[in-house]
């Protein structure tokens, strides 16, 4: 597990053709760790008959709704919380 | 960035949100059996599943209810891994 609860991280901005559930709305965004949830078989490779291992980490990363659409001035403040796999994952800057 | 068909959390939409329930057909509760009873078989994953989902075409993936999408990537899945022949469902369904 390379991160810890509270640190703050980027998800990647990578396009990925294959399945993989890292949704748009936060693809290069930056959020925080809330939760470190555990090993999983990794989705990308098992969804193509693969065993999907080896496991990832598997984290409960928010984001600040501003982050995600800062242009959206009717709603309040609130956060967004994701489900997030290691491997989509970076140091925030 | 390309984005999947189901790919749309977050995306911006005018039109309202229908949040209108219903009851299940007997249909889409078979289906939901059946799903789970080719995952404990070993035979569909629920990552297959969700990727045979998202490879439904763009305008048939729209047209589809939400377990005509789980029928059509089962079918998917189960053809590829040569569990059902090709055209084997529409032959039986015409009886």
């Amino acid at each position: 597990m390379t991160y810890r609860v509270g640190e703050p991280v980027a998800v990647a901005g990578r396009a990925h053709s294959g399945h993989h559930r890292t949704p748009s709305y936060i693809k290069g965004k930056t959020g925080r760790i809330e939760r470190v949830h555990a090993l999983f078989r990794n989705p990308e490779t098992r969804a193509y008959g693969d065993d999907g291992l080896p496991e990832v980490p598997l984290y409960l990363v928010s984001f600040a709704r501003s982050e995600l659409w800062p242009d959206a001035r009717d709603v309040a403040e609130h956060r967004v919380f994701v489900d997030v796999f290691e491997h989509w994952l970076e140091d925030a800057k | 960035m390309v984005r999947g068909v189901h790919d749309r959390g977050g995306l911006r939409t005018d039109e309202p949100i229908d949040r209108s329930e219903h009851a299940l057909e007997d249909w889409e509760v078979l289906t939901d059996a059946l799903a789970g009873a080719l995952a404990r078989r070993g035979l569909v994953n629920v990552d297959e599943l969700r990727r045979g989902i998202e490879s439904i075409p763009p305008a048939e993936y729209e047209r589809a209810s939400y377990y005509e999408r789980w029928l059509l990537s089962i079918e998917t899945i189960l053809s590829e891994k040569g569990v059902l022949a090709a055209g084997e469902l529409d032959r039986r369904a015409a009886g």
